[in-house]
């Protein structure tokens, strides 16, 4: 035993002291993260098979009603595929992530009540699940890019960027809901239906170009999702696209505020967490 | 070396009395409404509640303390500030050392997950680092008991086999401070004797064991220290022996004496009238309340207001659930009317431990109950043992360890 082993427990702990306990109980992220991943797929007979069909339907899906009935992939210059699936990329990985992170702590709550680990490990291992979804979905763009013969330039380099971004917009969103969802469960009933509807008002299976000249641009582009959305595209479609600053900019700073007001939010309130679950 | 100091805690709890505070949204929004229109705030009583109070006491590594105290007293406030669970209102606590709590047995067990994989997972919870994990695995299985059933998926585990995987992980955690709960409610007897000898060997290693238990036969048996908590304050700490005393005899509830000076008011009929009935214990050496050592003495006084009845005294002793455990009477004898006497005596190493009431019948012509005064007394037999490692409640109505049971050596191995 020595001094570096002394915890004081009292009323108001420090950050820094937090973080650096979070950061010694990195394991715990992996475990977390590792359990979900295990549990999702107990009992099914597909299995991980599910990561390829659920991107893949939802591509086709997008693709025969927005390419074929709304007749959008005339003026492509590449496979109406091509372009969907980076949309259905990171649509798929922001929602399950906003999905998993605010239901983390309530979902969490038998842990929370009953042992003492750096909360914030939580919400962060909800990432785990979504990124391999988001890895496997990667895996069938490239596939279908050997399909249809088509090369992505160096571009392509830069996406896990975008994944990223796309990441911490769920963050800053769904770990300020996780904390609300602890005391209010009506965040439980909202957050399906913002993902059900959120890839209507996201450039998901059109190209940000169609609506770029609307008066509306600007305020369409407060959602993060465009921005990453136009990233990814960027980064996997060669020449297809420009770089949006217009949209990448904005997410930029949703991203950044709404991560440090979620940071902020969380820790003032994961002390009382245990008296609401 | 002081493994944790405990430093004037307290912790308030503030319970509203109003109709609850907004519990979602919508009542968020209409309860702020509609007090902006209606320029009041309900009235709202709110109440300050203190689960403990300045509490402070040190904790020496090695020590094996029990924490005991009725309900509500504050011990599973302690336990989650110690766990860091809740912070305290104020005050400190310094841990030195690694400390892992069992608040519960299986914590963050998924159902879904087999026991092999819920091994790693609540390992890390509790605090172990993965490798640990991997070095004791084979242990932890056997100490569990569960070989066969690694890769079934605990949902299909009986309430058994889970908790004494649950307890397995929980004890090869190697902590330097280890804070129980009372997960030892659950399990077998079997299990229970295992888990309480795990931790005896926890403590032998010079590790800290901190034990919250209703149960003040375990407390005795695993603890060299304890702290009574009462209503958040702690009431006492120090010697095991001593805080359990006090404990005892703050939650016994007996009377041990009824009295009555006035014939006209004392309970009984026209033929008699009850004077006193006491119980009076003779306390072994360094003990002051009833244990199933202590020998008791009961003293009888009755009026007969007949003028000659031929007539006998017979007592009851009935134990909590209100089986007769003896019924004894004295010889019939012919009184003229006046004072009357009778008294026995209950041997020590007699009754087992539990609570237990006397009641008292007075009969005539060996026939004819004239009078009969149920539970005129009762009083509570604290447990002590020694020389034995079980803390589980001994079965029986009686524990006439006066009657022994012999063994000895017949034969050589065949």
């Amino acid at each position: 035993m020595n001094k570096d082993n002394e915890v004081v427990i009292k009323a108001g702990k420090s950050a820094l002291h937090y973080w650096s306990e979070a950061w010694r109980q990195r394991e715990l992220f992996w475990i977390l993260g590792k359990r979900d991943i295990m549990v999702r797929y107990k009992q099914t007979v597909l299995g991980v098979a599910w990561g390829v069909i659920r991107p893949l339907l939802t591509a086709m899906v997008m693709v025969f009603a927005f390419g074929k009935i709304a007749k959008l992939e005339q003026d492509s210059t590449i496979p109406y595929m091509l372009v969907v699936i980076p949309g259905v990329i990171i649509w798929l990985f922001f929602s399950q992530c906003l999905a998993q992170i605010s239901n983390s702590i309530v979902g969490n709550g038998n842990l929370v009540s009953k042992v003492y680990f750096p909360r914030i490990i939580i919400p962060f291992s909800s990432l785990l699940v979504g990124l391999l979804d988001a890895l496997i979905a990667f895996a069938m763009f490239l596939v279908f890019c050997v399909y249809y013969q088509f090369v992505p330039n160096w571009h392509i380099i830069f996406a896990p960027i975008f994944l990223f971004f796309a990441y911490l917009g769920a963050f800053g969103a769904g770990l300020f809901a996780s904390v609300l969802n602890v005391k209010y469960r009506d965040v439980a009933q909202i957050i399906p239906f913002v993902v059900q509807f959120g890839y209507f008002v996201s450039p998901v299976a059109y190209s940000s170009d169609r609506v770029r000249n609307e008066w509306w641009y600007p305020i369409y582009n407060l959602n993060p999702v465009a921005g990453a959305i136009d990233g990814l595209r960027w980064c996997l479609l060669g020449n297809y696209t420009d770089f949006n600053w217009q949209s990448f900019v904005p997410m930029l700073f949703f991203v950044g505020i709404s991560v440090l007001i979620s940071i902020w939010f969380f820790r003032k309130n994961e002390n009382s967490f245990v008296d609401h679950l | 070396m002081k493994a944790i100091s405990v430093e004037n805690i307290s912790k308030k709890y503030i319970l509203s009395h109003k109709k609850k505070k907004y519990q979602n949204l919508k009542e968020s929004v209409s309860g702020f409404f509609g007090e902006l229109l209606s320029n009041k705030s309900d009235e709202e009583t709110k109440e300050v509640f203190w689960a403990l109070r300045n509490v402070s006491f040190d904790i020496e590594s090695g020590d094996r303390i029990g924490i005991v105290g009725a309900n509500g007293a504050g011990k599973s406030t302690l336990l989650k500030i110690l766990s860091r669970i809740t912070e305290p209102t104020s005050g400190q606590v310094k841990v030195n050392g690694r400390m892992a709590s069992l608040l519960e047995v299986g914590t963050g067990f998924h159902a879904e997950l087999t026991g092999r994989e819920n091994i790693f997972l609540n390992g890390a919870i509790l605090g172990m680092k993965q490798h640990e994990i991997r070095t004791q695995f084979d242990e932890i299985v056997s100490f569990a008991g569960i070989e066969k059933f690694l890769d079934t998926p605990v949902k299909r585990y009986s309430s058994g086999m889970y908790v004494r995987l649950g307890f397995a992980i929980a004890a090869h955690l190697e902590p330097e401070i280890l804070v129980v709960d009372e997960v030892l409610a659950v399990g077998d007897s079997e299990f229970q004797k295992k888990c309480l000898g795990k931790m005896k060997d926890l403590s032998g290693a010079g590790r800290t064991l901190i034990f919250v238990s209703h149960n003040a036969t375990a407390v005795q048996g695993l603890c060299n220290k304890a702290a009574f908590l009462q209503k958040g304050n702690l009431v006492k700490y120090g010697e095991v022996g001593e805080v359990l005393h006090d404990y005892m005899a703050s939650i016994s509830k007996f009377q041990l004496q009824q009295n009555w000076e006035n014939p006209a008011e004392a309970p009984g009929n026209d033929q008699v009238r009850i004077k006193n009935v006491e119980i009076i214990p003779e306390f072994i050496a360094g003990s002051k309340n009833i244990d199933v050592r202590t020998p008791l003495s009961i003293n009888i006084e009755f009026w007969n207001i007949l003028e000659s009845a031929h007539l006998n005294l017979s007592v009851f002793l009935y134990n909590m659930t209100g089986e007769c455990v003896f019924n004894v009477g004295s010889q019939a004898k012919t009184f003229s009317n006046g004072l009357i006497k009778g008294t026995l005596e209950i041997p020590g190493d007699f009754l087992n431990d539990g609570s237990y009431y006397i009641s008292v019948m007075i009969v005539k012509d060996t026939a004819d109950p004239i009078f009969f005064m149920e539970d005129a007394i009762s009083f509570d037999v604290a447990d002590w043992r020694a020389g034995t490692n079980w803390y589980g409640k001994w079965p029986g109505a009686v524990r006439p360890i006066n009657i022994p049971v012999k063994t000895w050596k017949v034969d050589g191995l065949i």
